[in-house]
């Protein structure tokens, strides 16, 4: 019977953005990670291009954190409050593409830090690693752009993923970004016109667009995935269909996000219907990564290794029917 | 392709008679068009008209039920994407019996799987279907297997037998119970007769969409309706796209041999393996997944991602208005109040834990909405708050008179603290993700 393979093809298509810098590019970095270039919607190889994959980024902490983090002591140990250490393990064992440094330490009621500590530390993890690398931190803003300024300052030519940006304090961040050669994640609270509006922003004061990587706020499974789902769809599809402002390569946060919430860290005595715990860290994350890389997220910051290992192979095997075409 | 409304009028008497209830047949026929009416509500129309209307009218993706009583429904749906409007019937979850299997595991798995279920936003959840393999020598495992689920359970069943005479002795068992047989090989004459004879619903397997497409429309040819697809993959990848391209072609194209609901037996080499696999057919457009193997935490995360995706993204979750303890609170723990929409209440609740104290969270009701809405349609306002904490008597619970509210809406402090006289309202952050820093700087109890 006569069948003919329904496809669509799109005016527009993803901006290419490349993160960290090999030595001939001012870095120091072995490689770099490119994302993004898209024509189509995510792993749609029968009508479009997809020139790279999804990437996977493993975290590392300024400080360890103070609970919930028993299911990766078990993968981590002694180096969960070694930064370099443990960013060493994430590469050469569990298969990291990429580092991020979590600066949540800096942060005045969890720790207070200094900048010129955060600093140290990222220079320590830029020693001790060759991947790309990307600098997370959090929503005290005074604090976290005074040290994203240091932290920028000293990374100078690494061309990292300065993550994140707000409505509220983008320009700070996207002015050391543009002094110090790095690239932007623009995070809005999980709405298309918020998000638009901050890239408008950015592109405004003349921000370069291929260094721009949208971050839309992960919630995680159970807790409102789905808004992140179909907002990051409806993103998705509206900078396939042209809209340039909504055509920025997406990351999301499953690791951080999933270890928040009670599923992964409440025993299984007291919710006996919720399954083993050693599970249920993995699982969480693995669903929350693997749901969010079909609505086209290409740049995944995880933690736990076993969600880390089972969402490369997948990805790998997504990539096996483009090989063949 | 549907018909317009102008399509629809001109195979209608066009007699303006108003019999149908619609004053003009252009009115009725615009009716039709947009699926608010029905060609038999028109007493008049004619059998040529009932033939293009009745092709016309069939859902994209037809419905199909399969169990007796308490019948899993699949299949119906109108969009690609759920932000569109909405994915009306969930991903069935069906858990893999194999003869083989000795039968104390085959019971015990039937009993653990069949009184499995978790309570999650007020919705029950669990498994739907079992699905029966026969790969052992002996026949009578098959209807024995049968069997036992039919006596240990109410949930529907897929058979899949290799042989056609002891199928058809397991069908015969189930007439009452509408199974759905799974066809490894190509529809035979014999499959169709089957499948008249006792009106169940039959799975093709094909491994390419010519040959998917082949044997639909043979089945449709045969008469047959309650049709289950099954196109086999070879990596994750392509499976993405033949789901894609067959939910395409069946509400863009009208591609009738690809309108009907897809199953997919998951396999993988570890569970995780299985989750990535079976998140992606719950994602997109997998209407029945089979289970190699389960253990409750898979199962659990499965139910969560199949209620998100399945949620209509137009009414927003509620959870039940009352008093939560968060942590072990006593008389003297602060209260925290916020609205009932389900992400505000799991947001809110998980920030108070990791803030690390105990505390009573009154989720007020709000129909729903999240703070700022609420309180912009006059829903969380201070009387309304005022009126909820009266009515759960939540002044005899606690000793304590300090209620903080979330900082979005500080200006209800005054008229709620009017309200509840003897207490002092805090203003609380505006973000849930402060509330731990909240709580270090504020004295609450």
């Amino acid at each position: 019977m006569t069948f003919e393979i329904p496809k669509e093809t799109n005016p527009g298509k993803v901006v290419e953005v490349t993160i960290g810098a090999t030595p001939e590019k001012g870095g120091t970095r072995s490689h770099t990670v490119t994302i993004g270039d898209s024509t189509a919607l995510p792993f749609h190889f029968f009508e479009g291009k997809h020139p790279h994959r999804p990437v996977v980024a493993m975290e590392v902490f300024d400080k360890a954190p103070a609970k919930h983090f028993d299911s990766l002591l078990e993968y981590f140990g002694d180096v969960i409050d070694k930064p370099a250490e443990m960013a060493k393990k994430c590469v050469d064992e569990y298969g990291a593409e990429l580092i991020s440094v979590r600066l949540e330490g800096t942060h005045p009621e969890k720790g207070n830090l200094s900048a010129e500590k955060a600093a140290e530390i990222v220079q320590a993890v830029l020693e001790s690693v060759k991947v790309p690398l990307i600098i997370s931190g959090h929503s005290h803003f005074e604090k976290i752009n005074e040290v994203m300024k240091k932290v920028c300052e000293v990374t100078a030519g690494e061309n990292c993923l300065i993550n994140y940006a707000e409505t509220d304090n983008y320009k700070t961040i996207a002015a050391a970004c543009l002094a110090y050669g790095h690239t932007i994640a623009a995070q809005t609270p999980i709405d298309v016109n918020l998000a638009k509006q901050l890239n408008i922003l950015l592109t405004d004061m003349n921000f370069p667009p291929e260094k721009i990587v949208m971050d839309p706020l992960t919630s995680t499974l159970g807790y409102g995935l789905e808004y992140t789902y179909s907002i990051m769809e409806r993103i998705r599809n509206d900078g396939l269909a042209g809209d340039k402002m909504l055509a920025f390569p997406m990351l999301i946060n499953p690791g951080y996000e999933s270890f928040r919430i009670k599923e992964t860290w409440a025993p299984e005595k007291d919710y006996p219907e919720w399954g083993s715990l050693e599970s249920r860290a993995a699982y969480w994350e693995t669903a929350t990564a693997m749901s969010l890389l079909l609505t086209g997220a290409e740049l995944l910051i995880m933690y736990h290794p076993q969600a880390v290992e089972v969402i490369k192979k997948t990805i790998t095997e997504m990539y096996a029917s483009k090989e063949k075409e | 392709m549907a018909l317009s409304g102008l399509d629809i009028f001109k195979l209608l008497p066009k007699t303006n008679c108003g019999d149908c209830g619609v004053p003009t047949c252009m009115a009725f026929a615009m009716k039709l068009a947009q699926k608010k009416a029905e060609l038999s509500e028109c007493p008049h129309a004619s059998e040529e008209a009932k033939e293009m209307l009745g092709a016309a009218s069939e859902p994209p993706i037809r419905l199909v039920k399969i169990g007796g009583a308490n019948a899993l429904e699949v299949g119906n749906e109108t969009v690609l994407f759920r932000h569109e409007k909405t994915f009306f019937h969930q991903t069935g979850i069906a858990v893999e019996l194999r003869t083989s299997e000795g039968e104390k595991e085959r019971l015990s798995k039937i009993n653990e799987v069949d009184g499995y279920a978790v309570e999650r936003v007020g919705e029950e959840l669990k498994t739907d279907l079992f699905f029966i393999v026969h790969d052992s020598e002996d026949k009578n495992d098959f209807l024995k297997t049968i069997q036992l689920v039919k006596k240990n359970s109410s949930k529907g069943i897929i058979l899949e037998c290799p042989d056609e005479n002891i199928l058809r002795e397991g069908v015969e068992y189930l007439k009452d119970d509408r199974p759905a047989v799974l066809l490894k090989n190509e529809l035979s004459d014999n499959d169709v007769e089957l499948a008249k004879a006792f009106d169940i619903n039959l799975i093709l397997t094909a491994q390419s969409l010519e040959e998917l497409a082949d044997q639909a429309e043979k089945a449709r040819n045969s008469g047959l309706s309650n049709l289950i697809l099954n196109l086999e993959f070879q990596n994750p990848g392509q499976q993405l796209q033949f789901n894609t391209i067959l939910r395409r072609s069946a509400l863009k194209k009208n591609f009738k041999p690809f309108g009907y609901p897809l199953i997919s037996c998951i396999r993988g080499n570890s569970k995780l393996d299985l989750l990535a696999k079976a998140t992606l057919q719950i994602c997109k457009y997998g209407s029945i997944i089979v289970l190699p193997e389960y253990d409750r935490a898979l199962l659990y995360t499965l139910f969560t991602l199949r209620q998100n995706i399945y949620t209509d993204p137009q009414k927003p979750i509620q959870v039940d208005p009352k008093v939560y303890p968060i942590g072990e609170p006593g008389p003297d723990s602060p209260v925290f109040v916020t609205t009932n929409f389900s992400l505000t209440y799991f947001i809110v609740s998980g920030e108070i834990e990791n803030s690390g104290i105990s505390a009573h969270l009154v989720v007020a009701d709000a129909e729903g909405q999240s703070v700022l809405t609420a309180w912009a349609a006059g829903k969380f306002v201070g009387e309304t708050v005022a009126k909820f904490i009266k009515d759960i008597k939540l002044e005899q619970q606690v000793k304590t008179r300090k209620i903080v509210i979330p900082g979005f809406v500080a200006q209800i402090s005054g008229d709620l603290e009017e309200s509840l006289p003897g207490w002092e309202v805090i203003v609380g952050p505006q973000e849930a993700s402060d509330i731990p820093s909240f709580v270090k700087n504020v004295k609450l109890t």
